[in-house]
């Protein structure tokens, strides 16, 4: 599956790892939440980045302390239809300010992108090739905001005040 | 009316252009229908028994006569020239073909009309009282929050793939027409003890195979409150909703098995973690949108004008306006009522014609404003009460002059297995039958306020639970049964049905109605005891031995 970062398709600078299998040294590595709980320290401690595949049924509360050193999270969208990990992605960005890589993982389509960055997501799994390459022209489908979120769009309302602002300055 | 500026019309022109290529892509095969599906729910088209059903949002139900017109224009370029208004404050259209699709949509977007969230498993149309505005007593016009609930709801990058799909409606006044304890989210306008206007909320009212009324998790959220509150119900229920049963996937099974305590302390919780942040509503930003909702200028008339004193000679025009015409907030006018329930005729349906003329005469007598109200009925919010025999002279000629609001005959029904894949039964078969039985208007009087409401299946979009009367579609062994309710209500005493036995055959239907009344009519204390308050004072047992003492 294609990923793009950085509004590209891009080689995936992490490795996943089965929880079964030796963690690789001085290498990008991407483990289940299960494994990174086990023992987070150890991990966190070990030279290389860390990534967490974290679920959308799990509160994001457990992985909360450990963000500052987290280099990427991914969430999954087990089906496109279900919304979870939007809010999971909005909590991460905007209530615990997590700063590193934030992944879409799963059944990730065309037709969610401009949801998934508007969420905070910067990564993304992308299912279909076609939608990967159509990613760039995708994100530009819309201009106009409703709701603010941390990605910092302006939205309609405050659009509209700065509009009416500018031009009761110009009178 | 609320004035769509470059901005609005800016967002519904991408989602028509959105919509385009999401066809585009399904006709060429590069989406799959299970891929399309989501994305057509998301834009109100649904695939029935014959063909795709196309919903159109009216939000809060008001409508300006160009809207309307185009709507008409919708039924008559790319449907069969009809319409049907549903409970919801939406149009349906039943038989579009996917390929113009995109067009119809670019046709209405050009008037501020959309589709967008009509179905799928998001924040649906906001709803309010269809006499927002002009009804009198009002704490102050509900629109102007519904609109901000809209443009909240539109697209909301967090909440577009909830568990299951979410009704938000609002009302101002005493009196509940918005139906809003049988919402997800129900939105009371009051002044608290210290004169501030704010929102008693409500959450995980609903009807369908498990009915609840809603259920207060906040008596008062200030205004500038209003989004954040919200957003925090959507996150407790967008995380914690089930997704593992289609059927226990609404917000009120997720309220029924918290407990309503621990709904309500959950959302606090999120409520205190972000209310002050970006969508506290400053002042200046809800007077913009308030700004931008238009008012008549009204003139001052009298409220007895000599042409009302005229024509109250005719007793066939005073049968309307006693049955039609509600009072104003302004002195000198009404609110008009205008019944799309015709004897003989399917709820709620309008012809492109009739939408047409409604446009013109919305021009001559009401401003330009049409409302439409979760009963399936239309109305004229301003008109002066000396156009009133104008007015029901042109309403009569294009046969919408029925009197017969909120009377026996004022039915609600779902369309039924006539049209919808989901039913076990037909529901317009059932109403047009009843119409024909209390077609004398002088019974149908005698009897008073009575709502007969008809589902064709347990879905509940005919909102049977909360019929006066309810009537519930089933299916046994291959053929149509009814199963009967009493005693259920919408509006600020909302009540569930009770049922009053075994279900009953199609034949049988209007009779054991018919029954019924007749028993009511035996039974009320007073002739102005309605229905609903009689099932109260009595229980069903009077009323289960009428109907099944000779069966």
């Amino acid at each position: 599956m294609p990923l793009v970062k950085g509004g590209k398709i891009t080689t995936d600078g992490f490795v996943a790892v089965a929880d079964d299998a030796p963690l690789p040294v001085d290498v990008a590595v991407l483990i289940s939440s299960a494994r990174f709980l086990e023992d987070p320290e150890a991990i966190l401690q070990r030279p290389g980045k860390v990534g967490v595949i974290w679920p959308n049924n799990r509160d994001v509360d457990d992985l909360v302390p450990h963000l500052d050193r987290l280099a990427a999270v991914a969430l999954v969208f087990p089906t496109f239809r279900d919304g979870r990990a939007y809010s999971q992605a909005r909590l991460l960005r905007e209530r615990y300010l997590y700063r590193g890589e934030l992944r879409a993982t799963g059944q990730v389509l065309r037709d969610q992108f401009v949801f998934m960055l508007r969420a905070g997501f910067d990564a993304f799994d992308v299912k279909k090739q076609s939608d990967a390459e159509a990613f760039a022209q995708t994100v530009q489908r819309y201009s106009v905001f409703y709701q603010p979120t941390g990605d910092g769009r302006i939205t309609a309302l405050h659009r509209r005040m700065q509009l009416r602002h500018s031009e009761s300055a110009g009178t | 009316m609320y004035a769509y500026d470059e901005i609005d019309r800016t967002l519904v022109n991408e989602r028509v252009s959105e919509f385009r290529d999401q066809v585009k892509r399904r006709l060429s095969g590069e989406l799959t229908e299970d891929e399309f599906k989501m994305l057509r729910l998301q834009n109100g088209v649904y695939l029935q028994l014959h063909a795709y059903m196309f919903r159109v949002a009216i939000p809060y139900g008001t409508l300006s006569s160009e809207q309307l017109r185009r709507l008409a224009h919708v039924a008559r370029r790319y449907d069969r020239g009809y319409g049907h208004f549903t409970t919801r404050q939406n149009i349906q259209f039943n038989w579009i073909k996917l390929a113009e699709l995109p067009d119809a949509l670019a046709d209405l977007a050009e008037v501020g009309i959309h589709a967008m969230q009509t179905s799928g498993n998001n924040t649906r149309n906001v709803t309010s009282d269809q006499w927002a505005g002009v009804a009198p007593g009002e704490v102050e016009d509900p629109r102007i929050w519904a609109e901000l609930l809209r443009q909240y709801t539109t697209l909301h990058p967090e909440f577009s793939f909830l568990p299951r799909k979410f009704k938000f409606a609002i009302t101002a006044s005493a009196h509940d027409r918005a139906a809003v304890k049988i919402h997800d989210l129900g939105l009371r306008l009051h002044k608290n003890a210290d004169g501030e206007t704010g929102f008693e909320v409500l959450v995980g009212g609903g009807l369908g195979r498990t009915p609840f009324i809603g259920k207060t998790i906040k008596p008062f959220v200030a205004g500038s409150d209003l989004l954040s509150y919200v957003e925090a119900i959507m996150r407790v229920y967008n995380q914690y909703g089930r997704r593992d049963n289609i059927y226990k996937a609404r917000i009120k099974i997720l309220v029924h098995e918290l407990g309503v305590e621990k709904f309500a302390q959950e959302v606090e919780d999120e409520w205190q973690a972000m209310r002050d942040g970006a969508l506290k509503l400053d002042h200046e930003v809800v007077e913009d949108i308030r700004a931008r909702f238009s008012y008549p200028a009204y003139q001052k008339l009298a409220h007895m004008p000599e042409e009302l004193k005229k024509a109250a000679h005719d007793p066939q025009f005073e049968t309307w306006r006693k049955n039609s015409v509600f009072p104003h907030k302004v002195q000198g006018y009404g609110i008009v009522t205008i019944s799309l329930k015709p004897v003989g005729g399917p709820p709620g349906d309008a012809t492109a014609e009739q939408m047409d003329a409604l446009a013109d005469l919305a021009d001559k007598y009401s401003f330009g404003e049409i409302r439409v109200g979760h009963e399936q009925n239309l109305a004229l919010p301003h008109v002066a009460r000396r156009d009133l025999p104008a007015l029901w002279k042109a309403l009569d000629r294009i046969g919408l002059a029925t009197p017969n609001v909120n009377l026996i005959t004022d039915i609600i029904a779902c369309p039924g297995l006539d049209y919808c894949s989901l039913a076990n039964a037909r529901s317009i078969p059932i109403a047009q039958e009843l119409t024909k039985r209390f077609a004398n208007h002088d019974t149908a009087n005698l009897i008073g306020r009575l709502h007969i409401n008809i589902s064709g299946c347990i879905n509940a979009c005919g909102h049977h639970h909360v019929g006066h009367i309810g009537i519930l579609g089933v299916e046994k062994n291959g053929e149509e049964f009814y199963q009967i309710t009493i005693g259920g209500r919408a509006d600020e005493n909302a009540e569930l049905g009770t049922l009053i036995g075994p279900a009953v055959r199609f034949e049988e239907v209007a009779d054991v109605v018919e029954d019924i009344v007749e028993a009511y009519l035996a039974l009320r204390a007073r002739p102005d005891e309605l229905f609903v308050d009689t099932v109260k004072r009595l229980g069903v047992e009077p009323f289960r031995e009428r109907v099944y003492a000779t069966r």
